[in-house]
C-alpha cells in the first residue's frame, strides 16, 4: 500500500455455523479457509472458491471470485445475501440485491471502493463428504483440450484444465481436464465413512524465503510442465480426492510464491468471449514462442455473467497465466501486445491479478465504468476510498482525473 | 503508480532542458510514461523537448523553477505534486558547470554556482523528500558527478558542490528507508552535452543516453547507487587511495 490510511482488516468473527438452509455469517476479514470445517461438519461448502483458501470473505466478494464451478453456479457474489459495508461517512449499512440493487452488484467486483466489507451472509452449496469424485482426462492438444471441455462442461459441478503453455508443435496447448462433483457418501469406502466431515487441512510446510530469483526458467518451467502432464493419467474416471487436493493443490507448500525469488511473479488472467477461439489460440501460441516462460496455466470455459457491472467473468474462455517478474521491460511490452489481443476479441483483464495493465484499456473492457462510477460516487462523494490499482488504473472517478491527465497534452504556461 | 513490472507512469524532473533528463525520460517513454512534469528556467529547451515526448504520447506540463530560488522550491513542487502527482520518479538534474579560470577571477561566480548545485539541489531535495513521503512511493534520482569523488585543480568548485551533494542525497536516501520513497544517486563521469562541448573528453566518455540508460537499468534494480558507467566505480576506487603526489600527474 503506497501512502495514505490504510484499514486495519475487517472482524474475522464467524461462529462457523450454518443454519438449516446452509446460510452463515461471516466477518469481512475472515478466511475461506476458517468456513469450510465447520461448513463440511455441517454438510456443507463453500459455494464458490478460488484456488486458494487463503483469501478473505470480503477480498472474495470484492474480486467476486469464480471457481471450478462458475459455467453452473456463477460467482460468490451470486450466493451472497447480504453485504454490511461501512462507508467513508462512518455509516454503516446491510445491503441485498433488494434493498440497493445498484450498490449490491457494484460492490461484486468493486475492488473494494464500494466501502469495507464488515460482514456477508452466504448461502453454502451442499456437500455430503469431504471428498469430491474426480474424473481426469489428459489432452493432446488445444483444440482437443478445448473440445473436451466444450463436451463434459455440462456433466459436472466443477471442471479445469491445466494447460501447458512451453511445449510447442503438434502437442501446443496439451493439457489435463479434472471434472468433478461431490462425493455422495455410498461413493466412499466403509473405513473412511467415518470421518467422511472431518476437514482438517494438513500444516502446510513452508517454501523456505531463501529461493534465488532464477528458480523458475525455461527449463524448470519445462520440467514442471513435463512432469505434470506425465503425472495425470491418460483417462481416469470415478477417483476419490480430499476437497483440498482438488480445489487448492498449491497450498499444499505454503508460501509457494517464494520459488519465485525476490522479484515475484504476475499473474496475466483474462477472458474472450466463445466465438473467439481462433483468437485464444494465437495467445497461447504466443505464450510458448514468448519472452518469459509460464510456469502455470489454466483454462476454463466460463457461464453467464452476472449484474455487477465491474465483475470479470462473461460466458466464454478464461486464461489464467504465470509469469515470474523477470525481465520486467520485455516482459511489460510482451502482456501489453497481448491486452490489445483480448481488447480486439472483446474480452477484459481479471483486475485482482492485475499488476500492469495499461489504465487506457480499462473502460474499453468494463464498458460498464460510467454506470458503475455513478454508483460509486454516491458512496464516497469525496473521493476517499481509494488503492494502488485504483491510483495506477483510474477506476474511480476521483483516481481518472489524475491518471488521465488534465486535458492538454502540453502546455506552456512556463514564464 | 509504479506497477509490478517497474514501468514508471510519471515523472516530475527538476532542470527539465537537461539532456540526460531529456534522454531519460525518452527511454521510459517507449515502456509507457504517461507524464512528464518538467521544472526549469528554458522554457524553450523544455518546449522543444515537449514536442518529442508528445509524439510518443506522453502528457507533458512544463512549469517554471529557479534552482536558485531556494526559498521557493518547497511550494513549487508541493504544488506540482498537489495538481499533477503521484510521481513514480522525480528526476533531480538541474546543474551548472562554470568555469574554474572564471570562478578564481570572480569568487561570486563560484558563490552562485555553489548555490545552484547544493544548496538549490538541498532545499529542492528536501521537499521531493517530504512529497515523496506523503506519497509512500517513488524515486526520487540525484545527479552527482565522479568530479565530487576526489577534488581536482581544474574543477573543484563543481567537484565540491557535487560531493556535498552525493553525501546529502545519500542522506536524504537514508532518512526515507522504510518509507516507501528511494533515493538513487547517479555518479556519470564525463558526458558529452552542451554543458561540456568543447572541453577535452576524458576516459569513458559518455553519452546522455549511455546515461539514461544506466538510470533506467539502475531504477529497475532498485540500487542506491549507480555509476555510469559503471567501470568508474573500480576506476575511482583505485583514484581514490593514490597518492596526492601521483593523482596530481594524472591527465585521465
Amino acid at each position: 500500500m503506497a501512502g495514505g490510511w490504510c484499514s486495519t482488516r475487517p472482524p474475522s468473527i464467524t461462529s462457523g455455523r450454518s443454519d438449516a438452509q446452509g446460510r452463515i455469517v461471516a466477518g469481512g476479514g475472515a478466511s475461506l479457509s476458517a468456513l469450510i470445517a465447520p461448513a463440511i461438519a455441517a454438510g456443507w461448502f463453500l459455494p464458490v472458491t478460488p484456488g486458494t483458501r487463503h483469501v478473505t470473505v470480503g477480498g472474495a466478494i470484492a474480486s467476486d471470485v469464480h471457481g471450478k464451478n462458475h459455467h453452473r453456479d456463477g460467482t460468490i457474489t451470486q450466493h451472497v445475501e447480504s453485504i454490511t459495508l461501512l462507508f467513508p461517512s462512518g455509516e454503516t449499512r446491510a445491503v441485498t440485491p433488494e434493498s440497493d440493487a445498484e450498490l449490491f452488484w457494484a460492490t461484486a467486483g468493486g475492488m473494494g471502493l464500494t466501502g469495507i466489507i464488515l460482514e456477508a451472509r452466504i448461502r453454502l452449496t451442499p456437500a455430503p463428504t469431504r471428498f469430491i469424485t474426480v474424473d481426469t482426462y489428459r489432452t493432446r492438444n488445444l483444440d482437443q483440450t478445448m473440445s473436451l471441455m466444450t463436451e463434459y462442461d455440462v456433466r459436472t459441478r466443477y471442471s479445469v484444465s491445466w494447460i501447458d503453455l512451453v511445449t510447442t508443435g503438434a502437442q501446443l496447448g496439451r493439457g489435463v481436464l479434472t471434472c468433478g462433483d461431490h462425493a455422495p457418501l455410498d461413493a466412499l469406502t466403509p473405513g473412511t465413512r467415518d470421518d467422511a466431515r472431518q476437514w482438517k487441512p494438513r500444516p502446510a510446510p513452508p517454501v523456505p524465503p531463501v529461493f534465488p530469483s532464477q528458480v523458475v526458467n525455461r527449463l524448470t518451467s519445462r520440467l514442471f510442465n513435463e512432469a505434470w502432464f506425465r503425472k495425470a493419467p491418460a483417462e481416469r474416471l470415478g477417483e476419490l480426492m480430499p476437497l483440498e487436493t482438488f480445489f487448492y493443490p498449491l497450498d499444499i507448500v505454503d508460501r509457494w510464491n517464494r520459488v519465485y525469488g525476490p522479484r515475484g511473479f504476475v499473474q496475466w488472467q483474462c477472458v474472450l468471449p466463445f466465438g473467439e477461439e481462433a483468437r485464444l489460440r494465437r495467445i497461447v501460441e504466443a505464450f510458448v514462442a514468448g519472452p518469459v516462460p509460464a510456469a502455470l496455466a489454466v483454462l476454463k470455459r466460463f457461464g453467464a455473467a452476472n449484474p455487477g457491472p465491474l465483475s470479470f467473468p462473461l460466458p466464454g474462455w478464461t486464461l489464467a497465466v504465470d509469469l515470474p517478474a523477470a525481465r520486467g521491460d520485455t516482459l511489460a511490452a510482451f502482456l501489453d501486445g497481448l491486452d490489445r489481443g483480448v481488447v480486439e476479441g472483446g474480452g477484459r483483464i481479471y483486475l485482482s491479478k492485475d499488476a500492469r495493465m495499461r489504465p487506457e484499456w480499462l473502460d474499453v473492457m468494463y464498458p460498464r465504468l460510467d454506470e458503475w462510477r455513478a454508483v460509486q460516487s454516491r458512496v464516497d462523494p469525496s473521493g476517499r476510498l481509494t488503492s494502488d490499482l485504483d491510483r495506477r488504473l483510474g477506476i474511480t472517478a476521483h483516481a481518472s482525473a489524475r491518471v488521465h491527465g488534465h486535458g492538454t497534452r502540453t502546455t506552456g504556461d512556463a514564464g | 503508480m509504479t506497477d509490478a513490472l517497474g514501468r514508471v507512469r510519471s515523472a516530475l524532473v527538476l532542470g527539465g532542458g537537461s539532456e540526460i533528463a531529456l534522454a531519460t525520460l525518452d527511454r521510459l517513454a517507449i515502456r509507457g510514461l504517461r507524464r512528464a512534469v518538467l521544472l526549469g528556467r528554458r522554457p524553450e529547451v523544455m518546449r522543444e523537448a515537449a514536442r518529442e515526448l508528445a509524439s510518443n504520447d506522453v502528457e507533458v506540463i512544463t512549469l517554471p523553477f529557479d534552482a536558485d530560488a531556494v526559498d521557493t522550491h518547497q511550494a513549487v513542487i508541493a504544488d506540482a505534486f498537489a495538481r499533477y502527482g503521484d510521481f513514480d520518479l522525480v528526476l533531480m538534474t538541474f546543474g551548472t558547470l562554470g568555469d574554474q579560470a572564471t570562478f578564481e577571477s570572480d569568487p561570486a561566480a563560484a558563490g552562485h554556482a555553489a548555490i545552484t548545485n547544493y544548496a538549490g539541489a538541498v532545499s529542492s531535495g528536501m521537499a521531493a523528500g517530504v512529497s515523496l513521503r506523503a506519497q509512500g512511493h517513488g524515486s526520487l534520482v540525484v545527479l552527482s558527478s565522479v568530479a565530487g569523488q576526489r577534488p581536482r585543480r581544474d574543477n573543484y568548485v563543481y567537484g565540491s558542490a557535487k560531493a556535498g551533494l552525493d553525501a546529502f542525497a545519500r542522506g536524504l536516501g537514508e532518512a526515507l528507508h522504510g518509507t516507501g520513497a528511494h533515493v538513487m544517486v547517479v555518479r556519470p563521469g564525463f558526458v558529452r552535452t552542451k554543458m561540456t562541448a568543447g572541453m577535452k573528453p576524458r576516459v569513458f566518455a559518455q553519452t546522455a543516453d549511455q546515461v539514461a540508460a544506466s538510470i533506467v537499468k539502475g531504477l529497475d534494480g532498485g540500487a542506491s547507487v549507480v555509476w555510469a558507467p559503471a567501470p568508474l566505480r573500480l576506476m575511482f576506487m583505485v583514484l581514490n587511495i593514490l597518492p596526492q603526489s601521483i593523482f596530481r600527474r594524472l591527465k585521465a
